[in-house]
């Protein structure tokens, strides 16, 4: 049974389609970058899948229509995180990783030592477990992003969405998450499904890119048949080179206008 | 001492409630009932007051020192107006600090939503078309609940139809638009029967004269559904801290949660301002001491409102009917006298410390 799978997929938001007839099925543990311009309808697909906006077409995740399944139910198969979530400065750490525990308990139903344990878990694989104790107020960018998955990795889903995991870290930040995810992805057995800006990065680490632009797909596939310098032009309305080598894998360069001219000319 | 508080993990890093603030919450409401039961026109000790208290426990073997009158004070007079008190107290501060959550609203408190200004309009009509008639004042909790009830189902409904019912703002907004609306009907009214004006004024400015353990009686089930049900929710309101798409996107029925927390929270305040009038910042200064010493997790925060309001307003009425003795102070005075300036401090410190 496939962890996720899309067919035909339409979102209209305030009366605008969004999202167009899209179709997308991932295998178990695989990576799947989401990849287009500002507005290309990448973050609604994500909301989409996590049951946050109504859809037309089918979305099943381990073979159950979202639509169809409770929010709690959801909330077991699918971790969704944020672009910019909400960190309530005065809350500690682990008090956050905590809030990822919601779908495995009942109503009414207080936490137990277990789900502390668990997150505690959870905070160990992210390299973060000596600041269970600090408040979000007081923690870097790259510090509160762990916060965001130690949730996530608490949520124990299977399938993690990550909208922009990484914008508003440093390079530096950047590659740890980063890392970061990869490591989980190997060691929990997850599937991964990201809308990603940088398109080096997305390249980098994405099984397979889909690129998206004005709520359509208009190429899937390997990053290195997605990532063209045709397909950046078109879409982005960008000049890029696309530098690519065993080592360094693929890194999508920007070129300035005037040294695009000279290479045409 | 926040600090040293805080750094002393006092602060519940940990979750849940820390046996420490535990037994602080305990001690305090029980020596603030202790002063309410001892202090007024005849003093009557608090060895003695336990003694009474104790021989009323069978197999102690403990008799009591007390005359039929100090007996009748203790039991008809104090002990009635003690357990109001924390009834009214606890409801008024555990309220706030639900409204607080479920808005993610610091300023948030039992009166938005127009809860006050209906309850206020319902007392002023009954006051006010009843001329003084022995009935009216029979009627008068129940006219302020109606009117309570009223003003919070006309602001919900207000807000839900211009935001769908998602954003906490809209329904803010559509409070306080209810509410002035209210104010000035209530205003009008009160302005129009000027012989009943002072009855208006004493009930808004709020008392906890009682008539017995009467009025305990018929706020007791109000108030005890509310507590119930408000401590059932509040791991659920630390969820809601995340906002509304995050808190869904953890499997909470937002939209539910919000509707049972706010009826709840409700019910409880409609029932016990009804009976003791508009008493104000209750709800406000409370929660807000608790979040700023004890932790900002409403599984902290709810629970130890309820103590540490029953305590406050306890201690509240006491100052009301001694200082000016034989004379009183309608008890929203005190509460606004220590609360204004109080929460001026929580106004500078809420840059840092949000519900």
């Amino acid at each position: 049974m496939k962890p996720l799978d899309l067919k035909g997929v339409s979102v209209a938001l305030d009366g605008s389609r969004v999202v167009e007839d899209f179709s997308l099925s991932v295998e178990a543990g695989e990576w799947v970058g989401l990849i287009g311009p500002n507005g290309a309808g990448k973050t609604t697909v994500l909301r989409a899948i996590a049951g946050l906006v109504p859809y037309a077409g089918g979305i099943a995740v381990r073979g159950d229509e979202v639509a169809a399944l409770s929010r709690r139910e959801v909330a077991r198969r699918i971790a969704l995180v944020p672009q910019s979530p909400v960190l309530p400065p005065d809350m500690s750490m682990l008090e956050y990783v905590l809030l990822g525990r919601t779908p495995h308990l009942g109503y009414a139903a207080a936490l137990g030592a277990r789900d502390v344990d668990s997150c505690r878990l959870a905070l160990g694989r992210l390299d973060a477990a000596h600041l269970a104790d600090r408040r979000l107020g007081s923690l870097s960018g790259g510090e509160w992003q762990r916060a965001v998955l130690a949730r996530a990795m608490a949520q124990d889903a299977g399938l993690i969405l990550l909208d922009e995991p990484t914008t508003a870290l440093d390079v530096g930040a950047q590659q740890q998450v980063l890392e970061l995810i990869a490591r989980l992805r190997s060691d929990a057995g997850l599937t991964v499904v990201s809308a990603m800006h940088d398109l080096t990065v997305a390249g980098q680490y994405a099984d397979r890119l889909v690129l998206l632009d004005g709520g359509r797909e208009v190429a899937s596939g390997a990053p290195k048949d997605v990532l063209t310098e045709e397909h950046v032009a078109r879409h982005y309305g960008a000049s890029v080179r696309i530098v690519s080598d065993e080592e360094t894998g693929i890194a999508v360069v920007p070129l300035r206008p005037r040294h695009a001219e000279e290479r045409i000319g | 001492m926040i600090g040293a508080l805080r750094a002393r993990g006092w602060a519940g890093v940990g979750p849940g409630l820390t046996v420490p603030w535990a037994f602080a919450a305990v001690s305090v409401l029980l020596g603030s009932a202790l002063l309410g039961l001892g202090i007024g026109p005849v003093g009557l000790g608090f060895g003695p007051i336990a003694r009474e208290i104790a021989s009323h426990i069978p197999f102690l073997g403990v008799h009591s020192s007390f005359s039929g009158s100090e007996d009748a004070i203790l039991w008809q007079l104090r002990a009635p107006r003690v357990v109001l008190g924390i009834l009214v107290g606890a409801m008024l501060a555990s309220a706030g600090a639900a409204y607080q959550g479920v808005f993610r609203n610091p300023l948030a408190d039992p009166y938005l939503l127009g809860a006050a200004a209906g309850a206020g309009l319902g007392a002023t009509l009954v006051i006010a078309y009843g001329h003084g008639a022995a009935a009216s004042r029979d009627l008068r909790p129940l006219a302020a609940f109606i009117g309570a009830t009223a003003g919070v189902v006309a602001a919900y409904a207000l807000g839900r139809s211009v935001g769908g019912g998602r954003s906490t703002a809209t329904l803010i907004l559509a409070g306080v638009t209810v509410a002035s609306f209210l104010t000035a009907v209530q205003t009008f009214v009160q302005q129009q029967n000027t012989d009943t004006v002072q009855e208006v004024y004493a009930w808004i400015l709020g008392q906890l004269e009682t008539s017995g353990w009467r009025d305990v009686a018929i706020l007791l089930p109000y108030v005890a559904v509310s507590w119930v049900v408000l401590l059932l929710h509040r791991r659920l309101l630390d969820v809601l801290a995340v906002g509304d798409e995050e808190a869904a996107s953890l499997g909470v029925n937002v939209a539910r949660v919000r509707l049972i927390v706010l009826g709840m929270a409700t019910l409880g305040t409609a029932a016990a301002v009804a009976l003791s009038g508009l008493i104000a910042f209750v709800g406000i200064i409370v929660p807000h001491a608790i979040r700023l010493l004890a932790g900002t997790s409403y599984r902290v925060v709810l629970p130890l409102s309820l103590a540490f309001g029953a305590a406050f307003l306890v201690l509240a009425d006491l100052l009301a009917r001694t200082v000016i003795s034989p004379a009183e102070l309608p008890i929203g005075v005190v509460t606004a006298f220590f609360g204004a300036p109080f929460f001026a401090v929580v106004l500078r410190m809420t840059r840092t410390v949000a519900p």
